[in-house]
């Protein structure tokens, strides 16, 4: 497909409360041309392309007992037995048996498990992408300790070059390739906003710096529709008398290639960062409250990168906790009641799990926990990129009301997160449902708080 | 004795041969693969400190316990069953001890002090017949509950089998019903053998593989100080 076909095809919708493409009823599920044998070959060989020894060990202890479904929230909610975890794996179960396992030569032999069919692929592709939001708690259930969610994202490796993925999710993976940001918040994009809102709200908002010691970055949900977050970090960055600098050169830290399953656009995307982090000397940098940017570069990074990260890499709100611990960010307490909602990547499966929390309570806050929280807690149905695919909605508002009922349970008076991501999902469900409670960032609300020194 | 004779001799040596290279092919053809190593900067630099899952994944999470626990429970039964029908039963014993004495060229006590530990027949039957009971009711469950149904496939059905049938014909073996007691035994070998034989190539395999997974995961999440 040519770049001019692109925007035809799939023009980008940026005034929504949440980013995704216009008219997305007119649907292209298939991407590029090729026969349909070739769709199948991909898929299978993009999906066990970076298998190693781990990946492996998974796809060889599944006893197919079904707990995995009771882990998760498109399940339970619906009792579809479809959405059980690891059968959203079952094509590449085959494929990996076929033409990987140790036993692949005596299947293709005897032709025991016979080659996955494109239609077979195409039917997956609700549960590979709309159903898994790759949140990871099935891989917490799994008595084998099979990491699911692991294995679904290297599904969409192969998904992706089969040109076989939802239409709203390749297409913001496209244009954030090509233009830096899925949501259209190019560098010029970026560099208006950072003028406009350090004029709005009479502060400094570092740009383009040669050196500093700190690089912050921020997600385009909230670059274009959060804008206060990029006030919110510049606040307590002044608060603190940090050296830092946003960069034009690598300041979007969402990864639309990681979501979408490109492994090459997810390095392009990566690289950025890292490398305007060494071009400008930083020795830490910050990523924003979104949930997937944090696995990106925290857990990912280096392993793009080839070699150890030369900077440290901190979630805003373990970078917060730490400066309250040291006694240097003070904030004001409030006298409220407060339920943490814990975004799947950076609390369950990126071990933040306490930071939010030191972060709350220096507030002040009553923390009423949900039922379950931390690790355990249930994803909003937001992430892995299904807010951003339409024909998902009524499913996604479903879960969300297994999420509203847990946060009314707490009867808590503020709901609090750490992902725009989420915040998105929240503010998308609130305004479906005519919810009265709305989603509050944890960044925003410390620096709307901080102790002014005198 | 024809039957018997080769259900202890060829059958024997085959099913042991294939057992034998089928799990060391299995387990070397992925074991041996590339790990890379991961360059991230660790949370908790002790990792290893993970293989703790290999244990604490032996029981569901709090959170996790209500939904499962039919499913955990008859587990947890025909396991436990089978492996003392299996381990403690003294005709069993003898075979292993012999196994052992041919392997190590001593006697089992000579090396340990003290002897295999076996229990009376009429226990053993006790176990077999509630593991069998057990089996029956997760091959059951397994057909009725629409996310087993929708998820299984032949191996799921034959290694059920392939496990009952030695526990079927053991019990009838033990109680002398239904044919000589000649031909039971070595129906009861047999179905052993098949047993056997079947075992690198499905999902009883697991006894194996659950250590290497769960430490694997452990490690990893452990790495990261993400939920275990």
């Amino acid at each position: 497909m040519s770049t001019a076909d692109i925007d035809v095809k799939h023009p980008l919708e940026t005034d929504k409360p949440r980013f995704s493409v216009k008219k997305p009823e007119v649907r292209f599920d298939k991407q590029g041309e090729m026969p349909d044998d070739e769709r199948v070959k991909r898929a299978m060989q993009n999906f066990v392309k970076d298998f190693g020894r781990t990946a492996a060990i998974y796809m060889e202890s599944c006893i197919h007992c079904g707990m995995c479904a009771e882990a998760c929230h498109f399940y339970v909610t619906t009792e579809n037995p479809k959405y059980t975890p690891i059968w959203k794996l079952e094509p590449f179960k085959q494929a990996y048996k076929r033409e990987y396992g140790p036993f692949a030569f005596f299947y293709r032999l005897l032709n025991l498990k016979p080659s996955v069919s494109v239609e077979r692929l195409q039917e997956w592709q609700e549960l590979i992408y709309d159903s898994c939001t790759v949140c990871g708690r099935c891989s917490l259930m799994c008595p084998m300790g099979i990491d699911i969610a692991t294995l679904v994202s290297q599904a969409r490796h192969g998904m992706f070059q089969a040109g076989l993925v939802p239409h709203e999710l390749w297409a913001v993976a496209e244009r954030a390739e090509r233009e830096g940001s899925p949501l259209g918040a190019t560098p010029k994009v970026f560099a208006d906003r950072i003028e406009w809102l350090a004029d709005d709200h009479e502060i400094d908002i570092p740009l383009d710096k040669d050196k500093a010691d700190v690089l912050c970055a921020m997600s385009s949900i909230e670059i274009m529709k959060y804008p206060e977050s990029i006030v919110a970090t510049a606040k307590i960055m002044k608060h603190l008398g940090v050296d830092w600098t946003f960069r034009s050169d690598g300041y979007e830290a969402t990864n639309f290639g990681l979501l979408s399953g490109n492994a090459a656009w997810q390095k392009d995307m990566s690289m950025k960062i890292i490398n305007a982090a060494v071009a400008c000397g930083a020795k830490t940098v910050i990523l924003p409250e979104c949930g997937h940017a944090y696995g990106a570069l925290r857990w990912m990074g280096a392993n793009i990168y080839g070699k150890p990260l030369p900077f440290k890499v901190q979630h805003i709100a373990e970078f917060m906790a730490e400066n309250i611990q040291s006694g240097k960010l003070k904030v004001k307490k409030l006298d409220k009641s407060v339920t943490f909602h814990d975004p799947c990547q950076i609390v369950r499966r990126g071990g933040v799990i306490e930071a939010p929390r030191v972060v709350l309570n220096a507030l002040g806050m009553e923390l009423r926990e949900m039922e379950p929280s931390a690790g355990t807690n249930w994803c909003c149905g937001g992430g892995g990129g299904v807010v951003t695919i339409h024909r998902a909605d009524a499913l996604r508002y479903k879960v969300f009301q297994l999420k509203m009922k847990q946060i009314e349970d707490t009867e808590a008076e503020v709901p609090v997160t750490t992902c725009a991501n989420c915040r998105q999902t929240f503010d998308d469900g609130q305004a479906h449902f005519k919810w009265d409670k709305t989603m509050n960032s944890l960044l925003e609300l410390v620096a709307e708080n901080l102790v002014e020194e005198d | 004795m024809e039957l018997l004779d080769f259900a202890r001799g060829p059958a024997l040596m085959w099913a042991i041969s294939i057992f034998v290279v089928g799990v060391l092919w299995r387990l070397t053809g992925v074991l041996f693969l590339r790990r890379k190593a991961d360059l991230s900067a660790p949370r908790k630099p002790a990792s290893w400190m993970g293989l703790r899952l290999i244990f604490l994944r032996s029981w569901p999470r709090r959170e996790f316990v209500g939904a499962t626990a039919f499913t955990e429970v008859l587990g947890y039964v025909f396991h436990i069953g089978f492996l003392v029908a299996l381990f403690f039963y003294v005709p069993h014993v003898l075979f292993f001890t012999d196994i052992f004495r041919g392997v190590i060229g001593m006697n089992f006590k000579q090396v340990f002090g003290f002897a295999w530990p076996t229990m009376p027949g009429g226990l053993i039957f006790f176990f077999g017949a509630v593991t069998v009971a057990a089996l029956i009711a997760v091959l059951v469950h397994r057909l009725i509950s629409p996310v087993k149904r929708l998820i299984s496939n032949f191996d799921d059905y034959f290694s059920w089998f392939v496990t009952f049938a030695p526990l079927v014909t053991g019990l009838l073996a033990y109680s002398h019903i239904g044919a000589p007691y000649q031909t039971l035994l070595a129906l009861h070998i047999l179905s052993v053998e098949l047993l056997m034989v079947w075992f690198p190539f499905g999902k009883l395999m697991h006894a194996f593989t659950i250590f290497a997974s769960r430490g694997s995961e452990g490690m990893q999440f452990e790495r990261k100080g993400a939920t275990l």
